[in-house]
């Protein structure tokens, strides 16, 4: 059985683990306040609140229910519109009426979701902060200069948030209804009563689901609920997100090890990925979306296999390995290795990655990833490219660039890299780079864009990295030669 | 947004089709498309589907008792594929299952033979090989084979622009039961609740008082809902009606997309002549339609096309063509702005390549030519109250647009990777349906016993705010509390024979038919006003909730006066009928007068171009926007600023893509990107033109649902102005939309 509490009710069921989320929410509870948009991430219309217990409190973020499995809702505190609201309308819900950003309003539920999450984050609220929430949200109605005026009335009431218990000020406030005080209490229950429905089963069974067969492993569920769904809908999922043994970022013999586990989001807000890797926070503005970032996993993204994945791109050109768990024994890889052809991975079914570890040294590296897609945030990128440098006085001395959507895998450039190595950093050195790189690739003509439009754009991205990292050496009209 | 609606959205309670409670042993129909593009149907064989546990029965043509044939303007379309199939995606069949997931696996066991065809896809290719939707239709005006000769300048050149895929945030859906007698009860998802109904009927062999369509409200349209909803709710009604079981069709987002048609692609050829002082003495084009594998609404889109074809420009000399060209793609169909956006993108590359050829900003081109009182448009109508040039005006004084080219001009000079780029986008966008015989509306108007207010009309509800435009036409009317009015759903039993919600005109039909109506309820409430108050009916007026009597209160109020004329046995219940008068138009002649009035507006786009990476993103939009006499500045302000972004996706990143043989590769969330609240312009600014407002728009505020999606294609122009500064070598090709890969390959394009 799932069980988890839906707004103010505590909730079982032995639907399949692998449904979605959002049918149950909108087909057998029948909220129907959470719409259905694509199915695929895309259009925030579902977007719901997963709240997570986390030590006393509860952390919520923002969720798309159409790619939540309704494993991943066991033990937690999953919110629909219906759940916030009370006999009055909230400032979120106001400021949307008053600003005109309601037309046919069937985004507007997941907007407002999304601002909520805002609201009940552990960090101030900015107009910036606000509008990031809603980067998910696809809005055909407005052109969202109305939610822009929204977000910004909002971020202003939010200004003086108490951050240290947002949920417990937003109730005081009549931001929330009052029944969100004791919901840790609540889960705190469920956690320790309701195992978790894989751990049923193997109680019931006496062996480990995965011993079944055909069950799939799941983390996030950003990817395989779009390519799986039918088939996930009515089977049951080993579900990876909340092993505690696949969380966690640390520091380990000089090396930054990140749990598979580990979300986007909380990769992005790691105080010591931020420590150890700084670049991180900018790298992810370009990931997916705030909604997306708070489900998909670091692990997932990897073994998605696909040519583009932005942080197999990111990793790639950090020199990561990762670590791989078996049955029998656990092996360390160096992650380039474990891409053997198209959506192909050196990774039998039985294994599963249990980590990803680099080594970087802010102080002598430099770094630079590098995106382009039809646009710009929430997009799966034409090209995408990332290069880790060492200098030693003008020459480099190491090299590591990779280059997504230009091969059938996320490409680590060998030749390249090696090329690029021991060279000046001059225009030239990039031209003669670009013609080894223009080898390496193997670009193919699809709906991201033609083979002759991904390799302008490799060159224009080996560009980019030396003219971010090289401002005084690499002049812009290199661009023109 | 009247408040109430406002208040239901923001907090969930909304109800859209999906939302609608099923009722017991309701069923769920998922349709099975064709596989390939164009060919003949050799074998269909259903077993393995059949065997689903779950599914009930498949339909196809051979279940229908009617006509399979669900054309609106042209009978030339099936409900199901007969012999051949004309459009990958074409419906073939219907299974109908106990839950959708059951259906969705069964049409995935269907196995269907083609005898595959080439598709064609390209429009200018259906026409050389005679594949016309309808007859080819020219707009003529003077003698243009003689002006040629009196122009100094002649430029020819071609322009293209591509499809637009609504995505409307909810798909189309629709759920049919049986009701008594024998008939049906439909829930649509519809613009054209008459449509679906006429529809219904025709493929059901049923009369139209048997098929009853309601319409709540829709999750966006933008036209997608126009002619695009029927099909979806005539497969519900028919399978409801010959199971005699409730059925629920909701198109997942994929098969939305693969099914339904989109904005037409248009290609064009175009020639301009122009005098050294840059009037444009001649300007002719010839422009091929892509309307997909039927005619849909393509006939009335070609007619609009034509009608725009010259935008805001006066042009003394002028032959426009347009050919509909059949081809095996989805039926296009309507979209926001209806065939005007790709006519006046066409004239506005023309102008753009002369003014590239004579080297001035398209700017002293386009002031040049705009339209003056008293000109004649190509298709007959003299140009009367035109305010092209005062909007032009006002922008400039405004905004101050030398001034922006200058600092436009500066920033290039100074700057080497980004560049910007500037154009002026003038709008004349004509109020009417084109089609003469649909400008009419009906109103229904019950005042309950109690002085609440019930109101249908034949307006659909899809976010334009037409609800709370009619509630306030109607509480101003009465004098009453808009708290008082509740607007019904848009139902076929309560407002017969409607036109679509459609052509910017819902407001302007239905809100003049509500006054008729709320008019001649005044008067008779006077009259009885006048009987209680024992005075003439002359004395009285209705003013705030209150009964007036020669300019002062009486004691009796709105609800006292209710049921005093309750009591009188006054009818409280009254039927509106308007019919928009003057407008008229003669198709053998190509002349009329086919426009209620015009509706005029100028735009400045500006953008910013990263030349390293290719991409952009849109930095100012200023307008200044004829509104008339504008009473609904929120709901105004909402249509200007949703209708421009929507303009900038079609002529930026939002691209339709299609293979050779016809298989959309653009069919999904992930491949077709909308702009994103990043994408927004980063400053909006529109000031209103301060003018009367003509006497045939509801009470003089003009309409506004589709105009301000045509200043979008200035964020083309602009854009193409910004590859031009960083590379003058490149050749422009007037190919829309500006993708970022269009534009990287312009950037470093060496022709």
């Amino acid at each position: 059985m799932v069980t988890f509490i839906l707004n103010n009710e505590q909730v079982s069921t032995a639907k399949p683990t692998g449904s979605s989320l959002l049918d149950f929410i909108r087909y057998d509870m029948g909220l129907t306040g959470t719409k259905t948009g694509c199915r695929e991430g895309d259009c925030g219309a579902c977007t719901v609140l997963a709240g997570t217990l986390t030590g006393n409190t509860v952390i919520y973020r923002s969720a798309v229910s159409c790619l939540m499995p309704l494993g991943n809702a066991h033990g937690k505190h999953i919110v629909t519109i219906e759940g916030i609201n009370t006999g009055h309308l909230s400032h979120i819900q106001q400021a949307m009426a008053d600003q005109g950003a309601i037309q046919c309003g069937f985004c507007t539920p997941g907007v407002v979701m999304s601002l909520v999450a805002e609201s009940t984050s552990y960090r101030k609220t900015t107009r910036d902060s606000a509008i990031a929430s809603t980067g998910g949200n696809i809005c055909r109605c407005t052109g969202y200069k109305s939610i822009e005026r929204a977000a910004e009335a909002i971020s202003a009431f939010l200004g003086d948030k108490e951050i240290t218990d947002p949920v417990r000020w937003l109730i005081e406030r009549k931001q929330l209804p009052e029944y969100f005080l004791a919901i840790p209490e609540r889960l705190a229950i469920i956690q320790a009563t309701e195992p978790p429905p894989e751990q049923a089963e193997h109680t019931k069974h006496g062996k480990h689901p995965e011993e079944h067969g055909m069950r799939l492993r799941i983390a996030g569920g950003t990817d395989l609920m779009v390519q799986k769904a039918d088939a996930l809908a009515e089977s049951g999922i080993v579900t990876l997100s909340e092993r505690k043994d696949l969380k966690g970022i640390k520091t380990e013999a000089g090396r930054c090890v990140i749990g598979a586990s580990v979300t986007i989001s909380e990769a992005g807000e790691s105080e010591t990925l931020n420590h150890y890797f700084p670049e991180i926070s900018s790298c992810i503005r370009l990931i997916a979306s705030e909604h997306v970032r708070n489900m998909a996993t670091v692990a997932g993204n990897i073994v998605n296999a696909s040519p583009i994945g932005d942080i197999s791109i990111i990793l790639l050109a950090l020199n990561a390995d990762v670590t791989i768990e078996g049955d029998l024994k656990t092996r360390i890889l160096p992650l380039r290795d474990l891409f053997l052809g198209y959506k192909k991975l050196d990774l039998s079914p039985e294994e599963f990655i249990r980590s990803v570890s680099f080594e970087y040294n802010p102080a002598s590296a430099l770094f630079s990833f590098e995106k382009v897609s039809r646009r710009t945030h929430l997009d799966i990128a034409s090209v995408n490219s990332a290069i880790q440098l060492r200098m030693a006085g003008d020459t480099i001395a190491e090299c590591h660039l990779s280059a997504g959507g230009v091969g059938p895998v996320p490409l680590y450039m060998r030749q390249t890299s090696a090329f690029l190595t021991g060279r000046p950093v001059s225009a030239e050195s990039l031209m003669l780079a670009n013609e080894i790189m223009q080898e390496e690739a193997s670009p193919i003509s699809d709906a991201r864009g033609s083979e002759g439009y991904k390799r302008l754009l490799l060159r224009q991205l080996l560009i980019a990295h030396f003219m971010k990292l090289f401002p005084d050496k690499i002049k812009p009209d290199i661009g023109q030669l | 947004m009247n408040n109430q609606e406002a208040i239901n959205h923001a907090t969930g309670r909304s109800q859209y089709l999906d939302d609608i409670p099923v009722l017991k042993n309701t069923l769920y129909g998922v349709i099975f498309g064709s596989p390939s593009a164009r060919g003949k149907i050799a074998g269909l064989d259903l077993s393995a589907a059949l065997a689903i546990t779950g599914v009930q029965r498949i339909f196809t043509q051979s279940d229908i008792p009617g006509k399979n044939d669900i054309g609106g303007i042209i009978s030339d379309e099936t409900l199901f594929a007969g012999d051949e199939v004309h459009y990958r995606g074409q419906p073939v069949a219907l299974v109908v299952a106990d839950s959708e997931h059951a259906a969705r696996k069964a049409v995935k066991l269907i196995k269907i033979g083609i005898n595959e065809q080439e598709p064609v896809t390209d429009p200018r290719l259906a026409k050389e090989k005679g594949h016309l939707l309808i007859p080819s239709r020219t707009f003529r005006m003077g003698d243009i084979s003689a002006a040629w000769n009196e122009c100094d300048y002649i430029v020819e050149g071609r322009a293209d622009c591509g499809a637009q895929e609504h995505l409307y945030l909810e798909t189309q859906g629709a759920y049919s039961y049986p009701v008594d007698n024998g008939s049906i009860r439909i829930h649509s998802s519809t613009q054209s609740p008459t449509l679906v109904q006429r529809i219904a009927a025709r493929v059901l062999s049923l009369p139209m008082n048997r098929v009853e369509v309601d319409v709540a409200r829709l999750g966006g349209a933008f036209g997608g809902k126009e002619d695009q909803a029927t099909f979806v709710a005539v497969m519900a009604a028919l399978s409801s009606l010959l199971l005699q079981r409730p059925v629920k069709i909701t198109l997942s987002r994929g098969d939305d997309m693969r099914m339904t048609g989109k904005r037409h692609p248009y290609s064009a050829d175009f020639r301009i002549g122009l005098t050294k002082d840059y009037r444009i003495k001649a300007y002719s084009a010839v422009l091929y339609q892509n309307g997909g594998a039927a005619a849909d609404l393509s006939p009335a889109i070609m007619e609009r096309t034509l009608f725009h074809s010259t935008n805001a420009y006066f042009i003394p000399n002028s032959e426009v063509t347009v050919h509909s060209c059949r081809t095996n793609l989805p039926p296009n169909t309507a979209f926001r702005g209806f065939g005007a956006p790709q006519g006046m993108f066409v004239i506005e590359a023309a102008i753009a390549k002369a003014a590239e050829e004579l080297n001035v900003p398209a700017r002293m081109i386009q002031k040049a030519n705009f339209l003056k009182d008293n000109d004649l448009f190509q298709y007959g109508q003299v140009a009367l109250d035109v305010n092209i040039g005062k909007c032009y005006m006002e922008l400039d004084r405004e905004f101050k647009i030398e001034q922006i080219e200058n600092e436009i001009a500066e920033f290039n000079r100074s700057n080497s990777i980004y560049r910007k780029g500037m154009a002026l986008m003038p709008v004349c966008f004509g109020i009417s349906f084109t089609n003469t015989t649909m400008n009419h509306a009906r109103a229904l108007v019950h005042i309950y016993q109690d002085g609440s207010i019930g109101i249908s009309t034949g307006a659909v509800e899809m976010g334009q705010g037409v609800n709370a435009k009619l509630a306030k036409v109607a509480a101003g009317a009465f004098s009453v509390d808009q708290g008082r009015i509740k607007i019904e759903s848009t139902n076929t039993t309560r407002v017969a024979n409607t036109s679509p919600t459609a052509a910017s005109t819902g407001a302007d039909l239905n809100g003049n038919a509500l006054l008729i109506a709320c008019n001649k309820l005044i008067e008779r409430l006077k009259g009885a006003a006048a009987i209680s108050l024992g005075c003439s009916t002359e004395e009285i007026t209705l003013h705030e909730e209150k009964v007036f009597r020669n300019g002062a209160p009486t004691d009796m109020t709105w609800e006292k006066l209710i049921r005093e004329a309750f009591l009188m046995r006054i009818a409280l219940t009254e039927n509106g009928h308007y019919a928009t008068p003057e407008i008229f138009f003669d198709k053998s002649k190509e002349k009329g007068h086919p426009f209620a009035y015009h509706v005029y507006g100028t735009a400045v786009v500006t953008v910013v171009l990263d030349c390293l990476r290719g991409i952009y993103r849109i930095e100012k939009v200023l307008i200044v926007h004829d509104f008339g006499n504008n009473l609904n500045p929120d709901i105004d302000r909402g249509q200007m600023e949703g209708g421009v972004l929507q303009g900038i996706g079609w002529m930026t990143m939002e691209e339709v893509l299609f293979d050779n043989e016809g298989k959309m590769l653009s069919d999904s969330l992930s491949t077709y990107k909308v702009p994103d609240i990043y994408f927004a312009p980063e400053i909006l600014e529109f000031r209103a033109l301060k003018t009367e407002g003509p006497g045939l728009a509801l009470l003089k505020s003009k309409a506004i649902g589709e105009p301000p999606f045509m200043y979008g294609i200035g964020a083309y122009f602009a854009l193409h102005n910004a590859i031009r500064s960083f590379n003058p070598s490149w050749k422009p090709d007037y190919q829309a939309p500006l993708t970022p890969e269009r534009v990287l390959m312009s950037l470093y394009d060496k022709k």
